[in-house]
């Protein structure tokens, strides 16, 4: 029973992480719908950011991750540009290869300045919290609640501003927004710099728990696409839902499994939920 | 400086045949195929371990064969009836699982160690300059073969179904082509294909590790179609050739760039293929040898 319960804590805390890249991605395919595999670099991108500006400037977390925010979100909007917007007219997968590419790209060029090391943050050793037979690492609990808060700025931000709603029109019926007079090529950067901003962050929230290097986000890039597939494609509310499926059934799984076979539990949880219900818990159309 | 030669041109052939492989899903029925490395690597470990058991090498070779073709339906089963991105997301999930089990299975793959000491067909009685060139002459012939039958399939009004299935579904359901069976078939040979690649280099190296099979081939082989001309298997073997090349001159290149660690010159030859592929899906999406597309017959004219 304690085994259980500290399978499904543990499950809900690595779920909240990968729900803010999850949220990051599924932002930047319900508007531009291409899947965007250079989310990897961003994350990474956003994990150095946070490192450079932590253990270089000694700066606290918080500040960290607002510059981790801003340079990831930068990044991604240079790159969107200069690489992928022209390819739009081509189709989908054509954009999708081409963020493949970019991702080789960005991540050699972080790997360029700082090789293949490790890198830890600066953070204070703190003794695990225990309640009855149940642990919980305060670490783990900060992450958890710096998620909550960012995810609780981001829907807020879609739901009450002008520009959230405008994203979600775009997302909704792109001809019909540009009908009401939405331009889409801003709705495109602005949700472009939110979506690698929030995947910039989500690489510093896993980063803390471990540590970093130049494939911090490649690791994560297919918990984050099992997550929004379990979610359903393209729905924001439905990446958060399926990040926290995704982690409860990892920790489950890993009773049964050895920790090496992680990725593939998100895998195998794609392939079951395509096959059923191929929309995802909570996603549109998927033929 | 021979048996460099040799050795790249083998390679060559290999990269052609997983080129080959990603051109029919590709270029025929418009799906990605992300796990390209994974189906490569699932022919090689098949055929290693079938002659490890003391099976001759043909037998492997079509054990590669059978079991790439068999594994690529289970993986895409479900998914080849959903939107493109499906596909694209669960084959790149299949090829990191693959790499997870030839990591982790030591029983079967003796993990990271690798297996060695695979059969070499005919190196005995060779030598190894001889079997070199006899491994370089099969492996030609075997793109040569393969390209030829992909050629006649394109032709054909199989391949002209799949292209209709590529251009528009729904109008080729219509159509009355059996859209599934024809994107379940065009998937299973492709990944036939990519496991015989898989099994020539294993044959090849005599030695298959899980480092051999990165997701970076994908990429590779990703930049040889787009640069060859999708949907043209001539494009697919010339942009394999001209991809091999290109890794190998930035090689050289990067090595003339003083005062870089090997990290950064490995970085720099990366970069330098991302970028290539992005400036390649910019300008010039069709490639060098476009995909030429046949005239619609002339209506007959109807008797008065």
């Amino acid at each position: 029973m304690t085994l259980l319960l500290q399978a499904l804590i543990n499950g809900l805390m690595t779920g909240a992480l990968i729900a803010v890249p999850a949220v990051g991605f599924s932002a930047i395919f319900a508007v531009l719908r291409y899947p965007n595999f250079a989310i990897a670099s961003y994350a990474t991108i956003g994990a150095f950011a946070a490192w450079w500006a932590n253990v270089v400037l000694g700066l606290p977390i918080i500040p960290a991750l607002v510059i981790a925010f801003a340079i990831a979100g930068t990044v991604g909007v240079v790159a969107e540009e200069s690489a992928l917007s022209r390819l739009r007219g081509n189709g989908a997968l054509i954009v999708a290869i081409a963020s493949i590419a970019l991702n080789l790209v960005l991540e050699n060029i972080i790997r360029f300045f700082f090789g293949n090391d490790m890198r830890g943050y600066d953070l204070p050793l703190m003794r695990d919290m225990r309640f009855g037979d149940l642990r919980i690492g305060p670490q783990q609990l900060q992450s958890l609640a710096l998620a909550v808060v960012i995810m609780a700025a981001m829907f807020a931000f879609l739901r009450y501003t002008r520009f959230g709603k405008a994203m979600r029109a775009v997302a909704d019926n792109p001809d019909l927004a540009r009908l009401k007079g939405i331009d889409p090529a801003r709705i495109a950067i602005v949700t472009v710099f939110l979506g690698a901003g929030l995947t910039g962050v989500g690489g510093v929230l896993i980063g803390l728990d471990t540590s970093i290097d130049p494939l911090t986000g490649y690791r994560v890039l297919l918990s984050v696409f099992a997550a929004a597939v379990l979610g359903g494609l393209g729905s924001i509310p439905g990446a958060v839902v399926g990040a926290l499926a995704l982690g409860i059934a990892e920790e489950l799984a890993l009773i049964a499994v050895p920790a090496t076979y992680r990725t593939a539990v998100g895998f195998i949880a794609i392939l079951i939920m395509l096959t059923f219900r191929p929309r995802g818990i909570l996603g549109e159309r998927a033929v | 400086m021979v048996s460099y030669v040799i050795f790249t041109l083998t390679l060559c052939g290999i990269y052609a045949l997983l080129a080959l492989s990603l051109n029919l899903i590709w270029g025929g029925v418009g799906l990605v195929n992300l796990g390209l490395a994974g189906f490569f690597a699932v022919g090689a470990y098949a055929s290693a371990l079938a002659t490890g058991a003391g099976a001759p090498v043909l037998i492997g070779w079509t054990a590669a064969l059978a079991v790439g073709a068999v594994v690529g339906l289970v993986v895409t089963f479900a998914t080849l009836r959903l939107r493109d991105d499906y596909l694209a997301i669960v084959t790149l999930g299949f090829a990191e699982v693959i790499r997870l089990v030839a990591l982790n299975e030591r029983w079967l793959t003796k993990g990271s160690d690798g297996i060695s000491g695979i059969k070499a067909p005919l190196k005995a009685e060779l030598g190894l300059m001889g079997f070199n060139l006899f491994y370089l002459g099969l492996v030609t012939l075997i793109v040569a073969g393969i390209w030829l039958l992909l050629r006649r399939l394109d032709g054909s009004p199989y391949g002209r179904a799949m292209k209709a299935i590529r251009e528009d579904q729904q109008l080729a359901a219509f159509a009355g082509k059996t859209v599934l069976r024809f994107k379940l078939q065009a998937f299973a040979l492709s990944a036939a294909i990519a496991a015989l690649a898989g099994a020539l280099y294993a044959h090849f190296q005599s030695y298959v590790s899980p480092d051999h099979f990165q997701p970076l081939i994908t990429i590779y082989i990703f930049l040889a179609v787009t640069a060859g001309g999708v949907g043209r298997p001539s494009g697919a073997v010339v942009g394999a050739y001209l991809v091999v090349i290109f890794l190998e001159a930035t090689r050289f290149a990067t090595e003339w760039v003083p005062g870089l660690q090997p990290v950064q010159v490995a970085a720099l030859r990366e970069i330098l293929v991302g970028l290539a592929l992005i400036l390649v899906l910019h300008l010039r999406p069709q490639g060098l040898l476009p995909e030429c597309i046949p005239r619609a017959p002339k209506p007959v004219p109807s008797k008065a």
